[in-house]
Formats: structure tokens, C-alpha cells, sequence
């Protein structure tokens, strides 16, 4: 059976803010973290908004596109590490707002920055053992960095949403493999607002030994080596890992210019690869062929090696808005108003 | 049915009134109607009371029971009945008493309407105000009080024309009226830059266009016409009272620019009454926000639909002019208890077909037209006084 | 607490569902048991009805003095929207400058949290409305 993704959607906040601007309020040098980092801007989420409606928005643009009914949507899994509950499922609000179930099984994933390619996993699964007809995988996140710290250079918000499926399958994955370790390079304790990290400890030891790990192995499985692919996409917690990664494994700048949006959009964590390949799949033609490899901090990384299909001439992609546009749709906020807007500042609860 | 007499009136100055409670205020304004009428007490056949949230404002509900209570009326056990419809609370209260009189039911009974509303912080008394809206589908999605008379205005500048200008002028003028009123809230006048200029509060509605928060308490003595002259000697006759409602969102009517309730309500009354806007001297109509008085005196047949902004620039409704809108100085200037505005404005038509408006007398005022509004127009009364020769 | 209160009514708020009159045929928003035209002919009628979503402004306001709920938001735009389907209903206007918003501006319906009992409380989603793209 030909298991693959038969629509796609993705959205993004429309706020953004500098690392100019967050420098100027902490005493550090904006430009030099800018060019360190190589982000330009990062998403914000604004009050209104959060993981559930950004993976409704990122949902519904997929639906948009096919003409799937949402009653045979057998699963939803949402893959964040910023569920708006710690109890009380996420995708049970995006299958009603969605029109999909009560006939379908809903859970809330959770790996760091790859919970959403595991939740496509877990869909293929799904669809491949005839369990269900399609599923839907969403990664999408408004995650935080504590003030102040590296991380809140680039932690942004954001979310894409697949349709996995066997029929009118506009990109088929022919293969994925994982990687994982018991590697604490980033972690957030129960109760905590912000996570804490290793500092260079989420470098070497963490993202690239296990993208290259997964990604080595899905070459060796597919015995097919980087020339082969039009187009490439990694984690991308800042603008410089995945081309230093991608050179490493011997990608081109252009394999992967298309699906690296961390220097306009920040670090969009479970949202990242999921964002990064819907940008290729708003402009990739039937025949082309994908790399993506998704980094979870904790750690494990999970390799995709995916065809386009000539079925995406069919899906309407002109129904949603494309990454692109999403990028490009933006209002810059100064610290104070982002500081506002991501509860930063303590307010008093309810009137009096 | 009978004919209904308004033989005593009370009520409280209104304003921010800290070291009065409400049984406080409900009780003052009682005992002083009760005191206009002459009437020593045991005369009282029922009580009705006006009030749209004590539940909220002071966490006490049961109000019927509480001023029947604290008036001393307990022990004689009449029936006491609160009345609530929001903002028309009190019209809604006048009007249970009036037909339980013209019915026969009842010969004499008192009708008060109180709010305490600065027991509460301005931001939850904003809030309180909203429960009149449709908390589901307005207020849970951002919809304050204010902001759905902000949709009015700003439909009725674009349907007509109407001006920031000429809301303004309900401002100016109704806080000239409220100068000579000495219970108003608001005792002095403002210049119309100063409306222009106020706070936003939900464009483009500012400050200056909207109602105060105010504690306050008024009341009145109705009793059947063939007993009235037992009692006073100015007796003024209930002429009529008309009463309808409307959708309680604002969004789900055919038009935003006219309250349907009160042109309903003013038909009915004004059959009963064998009138017509023409026949009405002096009027208080509900100014809880500038662009509610524009409306008011458009849907109450004053001036045509579209009108009403250009004749409140120009003068029209103010004291002198063929009609005096609001001499009391209105929900803006006098204040706006909630439960006891559409008492208060009985009492101010009662006051000018007695004679006894003082400064702000309309000279040979002849009938008076009180209008009270819920909400956003789903409940309107509309009464209308005489003077008795 | 809200929580069945709002729970009950997260169908028209999520995906904008009222009502038609099996009867008469007329629409309705949110949905009702009872048509005002029909009355009792349209008792049991009533079916419900998926609005498209898009609509223009009909009015609107620029909220200056919020609720407690909507703190963080202000100023905010709250808009009468004429729906498509010839039905009225009121929500927020976002994702655009409030200078910006005119009547007749096309818009779309969107989902975003419109309130929540506090950081403890269960959250409210429902529809807002956005510049049509």
C-alpha cells in the first residue's frame, strides 16, 4: 500500500519581533545574536491564540485543499511542547472544530521539537495496517524562552498539519526510520513556565549526532545518497544548524533554501520540519523527491524520504494560504507589547 | 380599567454616594414618596420594586422582601415584587404597579427603583452593565455595553450623516439641563470640545458620550383616580403605558439604527393616551449613551428617522424648544442608577406637570413621556403623564 | 462555574452552525428551537446549518475600556457582521490595524480563544473574524 500525505495546511501568528529589539531590552548585542543565530525575526503568537488554534487554522487550510470528508479521519495527533492543558487533549478541540469524529482516536503528543514527525509516524502506521483511512498529524508550538535567556532569541509559534492517507496521495513516503537516545540536552519540568537547556550541550552530542545518525541510516536503507533529492529539510532551531548539518551530509545551499524559515519565522519547534516541508510541497512538481529529518531535543530524530506524486497537480493548493504567505503577512512588535502578549507580565486576575 | 393617579414621589440625589447603602437609598426614596402622598403607612396595598442587579452589585437578591423590610412594611405582610428588565427595570416596575391599580387589584401602591452600582470597581460595573446584552453571543465575544452603542453610532453616521458633533450636542445639553437640576450627579456644563475630546471608550463612543456609574433610589405613589384627591392635590394621571420587546442581540434585528421596541411601545401608548409626539411637552427618554438619545427621539416620533442628530444641534430639544428632552439632565447628567432611572424620570415628569421643576420648568407643560430601555433596545416602556385640572 | 455552559455551544462556535426552518426556510444565528416568522409550523423543523464563514462589516467599534477578559487585547475591534447567508451576528475583527477596518470590509471567520476562567479555568474557543484573504 502507497501511504503518504494527501493534504497539507500550515499557519503562523502574524506578529514578529527582532533580535535587535530583545537585545536592546537585556544589554545584549541584538545584531551579534541576529548574525550568531542567523534569525532576522521570530514568530509571536498573539493573546488570542495558542497551540489549539493554531493547529485548528494549520488543520482546516489542509482540509481546504482536498476534498477529503472529515468523518473518515480515523486519528489526529497533535505533536507541541506547548499544549494550552497539561490534561485535556488538544486534538479533541481540533477534531470538533474540524468536523471530524467522535469515531476516531485523539492524542497529544509530546517529543520536544519532533513531536510532530512523530505523529505522522504514528498516522502511517495507522493507515498503512488499514486501522484507519486517513489520520492527522499537526506539529505546532508557542514556545517560550525564559526572558532574557538564548532562548528567547528564537523561540517562536507556529504549525503545520498533514493528511495522511493511501489515496490521492500527493507525496508518498517511501520510507521513514528514527533515532533515539536518552540525551538531556533540553528538558522542561512539570509546573515550569520556561524549559532549560545544555547550552553548547544541545550542539554536537544532541541535534547533530542525531540527524546525521537518522539521516545516514535512511540513506543506507534507501541506498540513495543526497544528489538524489531536489529538495532537503531539517530541524532548524537557528538559522545555522541545518546548513551546517545539511553541508555535513553533503546537501547544496538551494536543496535546502526552500525549507528553512527559522531566520524569518524563529525557531517554531514541533512546528519546524512540518513548516518547513509544507514550503516545499507549496511549490515542489510531481516526480521530485524530499529529504527531511526532524530533531527532538531528549533526543531522537526521525528521517523521511519522501516523492511528490503527480496527484499534487490535483490538490488546490491555491485554497490555503502558502508558507510564504504566511511569512510575509507580518507586524513587528517592540518588547514591551511581546512581553504583554506572552504573559510575561504579571497581571492581576479578574475584576473587581 | 381604572383610571391610575401618581399622588407622591421621592428620590435620593444621584451620584457616588459611599456612606449610603442600598436599603439606604431604597428606603430614603420610599419614605419620601411615601411622605408626598400623605400617607401614613398602613394604606399601602403592594410594593413593586425596579432593579436590574443587586445579585451582582451588592450579592443580594430577594430585593422585593428587603425594602418592604426596611420601609416597615413587613409586618403588614403586602405583596412585594421585584422587577427586572435591565435598564428598563424601573419603567417595567412603574408599569406592574400601574396595571395593578387600573386592573382594581390593588388602591394604592408604591413603586421604587434603586441600583447601588460603587460597591463594585468600575471595570466589574462595566461588566455588570453588559449582562444586558446576550452574554452568549455578544458580551462572551468582546462586546461591552458601550461597544454595542458604538455599532449603533457608527451605523447611524453612515446611514445618515450623523455627526460626532451632534451626539456631542446631547452631552452639552443635556449637562446644561442637569446644572439646574440639584439631585443631578452632574451639576455643570461641559463645551462640546470637551465631549469631542474625552477618553475613548469604544469608538466612537467616548467618555463624555456615555452614562455615568451611579447610586441612587427614586419612587412614586400610585393610586386609583376616584381616591387620589384624598391625598394630594396635584394629582397627575398616568395616561398611559406602553411596553415592547425586541431581540435581545442587537446584531439579529433587521436595523441597528432604530430600536423597534420603542417606536412599538410608543404607538401603543400613544393610542391609549389619544395622542400623538406632537402632544408631548416635555419627555424623559433613556440617554444612557449621546447616540441613544438620537435614536430615542427618532423612534418616539419627535423628529424623522435620521433626524434626530441635526435637531438636537440645532436646538430642538432643548429646554425652550417645542420639546424638552431630558430636563432633568437624563441618564448623562443626572446619573444612571440603573433600577432607578426609569423612576426618576416619572419623577421629573411629575415634578414639570406640578410645576415644582424650578429652574428648569417647562412652562405649560400639559403631558409628559417617560422612556426606558433594556439592553440594547429588546425591552422599551414608554409612559405618558397628564397634568390633572 | 461555565464549563457546560460554554461546552454546550461549542458547535456554533467552532464551526459557525444555526439554524434553518424546515418551514419557512429562513436562517438563524446562533440556532433556535422556534421560528419567529413560523411559530408553532416550525416546531421540530428547525435543522441546522453550516455558515460559510464569510461575510462584510456592517458596523463596528474600536474598544478602548475592555472587560477583564480582553485586557491584553485592547484596543480591539468588535464588528456586526453581515454573513453571506443574509444572517447577522457580532464578533471580534483581528490579524488587522483597527484604523483599517471600514463597513462593508470583507472578512472571514477564523477560531481563536475568546476567553478563559482564569490560568486555572477551561479555556473558550470560538469564532473571530479576519480580513478575507
Amino acid at each position: 500500500m502507497e501511504v503518504g500525505i494527501v493534504s497539507y495546511g500550515a499557519y503562523l501568528p502574524r506578529y514578529r519581533i527582532t533580535p535587535q529589539e530583545i537585545g536592546r531590552v537585556w544589554g545584549t548585542d541584538g545584531e551579534q545574536m541576529s548574525k550568531n543565530l542567523l534569525i532576522l525575526s521570530k514568530s509571536v503568537p498573539s493573546p488570542d491564540e495558542d497551540v489549539i488554534t493554531i493547529s485548528i487554522e494549520a488543520a482546516r487550510n489542509m482540509m481546504r485543499r482536498c476534498d477529503v470528508s472529515p468523518q473518515d479521519i480515523g486519528a489526529i495527533y497533535v505533536g507541541s511542547e506547548s499544549h494550552p492543558y497539561a490534561v485535556k487533549p488538544t486534538g479533541t478541540v481540533v477534531a470538533e472544530a474540524i468536523g471530524a469524529g467522535p469515531n476516531l482516536t485523539v492524542a497529544d503528543y509530546e517529543f520536544a521539537c519532533k513531536a510532530g514527525t512523530a505523529a505522522i509516524q504514528t498516522c502511517m502506521g495507522l493507515v498503512g495496517s488499514g486501522m484507519i483511512k486517513y489520520g492527522v498529524a499537526i506539529g505546532a508550538d508557542t514556545s517560550q524562552g525564559a526572558p532574557g535567556d538564548a532562548l528567547e532569541f528564537s523561540a517562536s509559534a507556529g504549525g503545520a498539519a498533514y493528511l495522511i492517507g493511501s489515496e490521492n496521495v500527493i507525496a508518498r513516503v517511501n520510507r521513514t526510520c528514527s533515532y533515539t537516545t536518552d540525551t538531556p540536552d533540553f528538558w522542561r519540568r512539570e509546573g515550569q513556565c520556561y524549559p532549560s537547556h545544555g547550552g553548547r550541550f544541545t550542539g554536537e552530542p544532541a541535534y547533530f549526532k542525531h540527524i546525521l545518525a537518522a539521516a545516514r541510516s535512511l540513506f543506507s536503507i534507501m541506498g540513495t545518497k543526497p544528489a538524489d533529492y531536489q529538495y532537503a529539510v531539517f530541524h532548524q532551531p537557528n538559522g545555522k544548524f541545518p546548513v551546517r548539518v545539511a553541508k555535513q551530509l553533503g546537501f547544496t545551499e538551494q536543496q535546502i533554501e526552500v525549507g528553512l524559515l527559522t531566520p524569518f519565522i524563529g525557531n517554531t519547534y514541533s512546528g519546524a520540519v512540518p513548516l518547513g516541508l509544507a514550503s516545499v510541497l507549496d511549490v515542489a512538481e510531481p516526480g521530485q523527491r524530499i529529504f527531511a529529518v526532524a530533531y527532538g531535543s531528549g533526543a531522537g530524530s526521525d528521517a523521511f524520504d519522501i516523492t511528490v506524486t503527480d496527484a499534487i497537480k490535483d490538490l488546490r493548493r491555491e485554497k490555503a494560504p502558502t508558507v510564504k504567505e504566511l511569512v510575509e503577512r507580518k507586524k513587528f512588535l517592540d518588547y514591551a507589547t511581546y512581553a504583554k502578549y506572552r504573559g510575561k507580565i504579571r497581571m492581576k486576575e479578574g475584576a473587581e | 380599567m381604572r383610571d391610575v393617579a401618581i399622588i407622591g414621589i421621592g428620590d435620593t440625589k444621584f451620584g457616588e454616594l459611599w456612606d449610603q447603602s442600598f436599603r439606604d437609598l431604597g428606603i430614603q426614596a420610599g419614605l419620601a414618596a411615601v411622605g408626598d402622598a400623605n400617607l401614613s403607612g398602613e394604606e399601602i396595598d403592594a410594593l413593586y420594586v425596579g432593579n436590574m442587579s443587586a445579585g451582582k452589585f451588592i450579592e443580594q437578591e430577594h430585593i422585593g422582601a428587603l425594602i418592604a423590610d426596611y420601609s416597615g412594611l413587613a409586618r403588614d405582610n403586602i405583596p412585594a415584587t421585584r422587577v427586572e428588565a435591565a435598564g428598563a427595570s424601573g419603567g417595567l416596575a412603574f408599569r406592574q404597579g400601574y396595571l395593578a391599580v387600573a386592573s382594581g387589584m390593588h388602591d394604592i401602591v408604591v413603586v421604587g427603583g434603586a441600583e447601588k452600582m460603587t460597591d463594585v470597581g468600575d471595570v466589574l460595573s462595566t461588566e455588570i452593565q453588559a449582562t444586558a446584552a446576550d452574554q452568549q453571543w455578544e458580551t462572551a465575544f468582546g462586546a461591552t455595553f458601550p461597544a454595542l452603542h458604538a455599532l449603533i453610532a457608527r451605523r447611524h453616521m453612515h446611514e445618515f450623516g450623523t455627526t460626532r458633533e451632534q451626539m456631542g450636542m446631547v452631552a452639552v445639553k443635556n449637562h446644561k439641563h442637569g446644572s439646574l437640576n440639584p439631585k443631578a450627579q452632574y451639576q455643570k456644563e461641559i463645551k462640546l470640545d470637551a465631549v469631542l475630546k474625552s477618553p475613548p471608550v469604544a469608538e466612537p463612543l467616548g467618555m463624555f458620550d456615555c452614562a455615568p456609574i451611579s447610586d441612587g433610589a427614586a419612587a412614586v405613589v400610585l393610586c386609583c383616580m376616584d381616591k387620589a384627591r384624598k391625598y394630594t392635590d396635584t394629582p397627575v394621571k398616568v395616561l398611559a403605558s406602553g411596553q415592547a420587546s425586541d431581540t435581545l442581540a442587537l446584531a439579529h434585528r433587521e436595523s441597528i439604527t432604530r430600536f423597534d421596541a420603542t417606536s412599538v411601545a410608543a404607538r401603543r401608548a400613544f393610542k391609549q393616551a389619544g395622542t400623538d409626539a406632537s402632544g408631548i411637552q416635555v419627555a424623559e427618554v433613556h440617554d444612557n449613551f449621546t447616540i441613544s438619545e438620537i435614536l430615542a427621539v427618532e423612534d418616539l416620533g419627535f423628529f424623522p428617522k435620521g433626524e434626530g442628530g441635526k435637531a438636537t444641534a440645532e436646538g430642538q430639544t432643548a429646554l425652550g424648544a417645542k420639546i424638552a428632552v431630558n430636563t432633568s439632565g437624563g441618564l448623562k447628567a443626572r446619573g444612571d442608577p440603573i433600577g432607578a432611572t426609569g423612576i426618576a424620570q416619572v419623577v421629573e415628569l411629575v415634578y414639570q406637570l406640578r410645576g415644582q421643576a424650578g429652574k428648569r420648568q417647562v412652562a405649560g407643560a400639559e403631558r409628559g413621556l417617560a422612556h426606558n430601555v433594556g439592553g440594547t433596545g429588546a425591552t422599551a416602556i414608554v409612559t405618558i403623564l397628564g397634568r390633572v385640572n | 462555574m461555565t464549563v457546560a455552559r460554554f461546552w454546550r455551544e461549542n458547535e456554533s462556535r467552532y464551526n459557525l452552525i444555526g439554524t434553518k426552518c424546515g418551514n419557512c426556510g429562513r436562517l438563524y444565528f446562533p440556532p433556535r428551537s422556534v421560528c419567529p416568522v413560523c411559530h408553532r409550523k416550525s416546531l421540530g423543523k428547525m435543522e441546522h446549518f453550516h455558515l460559510e464563514g464569510k461575510g462584510e462589516v456592517l458596523s463596528f467599534s474600536i474598544v478602548h475600556d475592555a472587560p477583564s477578559q480582553f485586557e491584553l487585547q485592547k484596543p480591539y475591534v468588535i464588528a456586526i457582521i453581515m454573513m453571506d447567508e443574509g444572517i447577522r451576528l457580532t464578533g471580534q475583527i483581528i490579524d488587522c490595524e483597527p484604523a483599517d477596518v471600514t463597513i462593508g470590509m470583507r472578512v472571514q471567520a477564523t477560531i481563536r480563544k475568546v476567553g478563559e476562567e482564569g490560568p486555572s479555568g477551561i479555556i473558550h474557543y470560538g469564532y473571530k473574524f479576519m480580513p478575507l484573504r
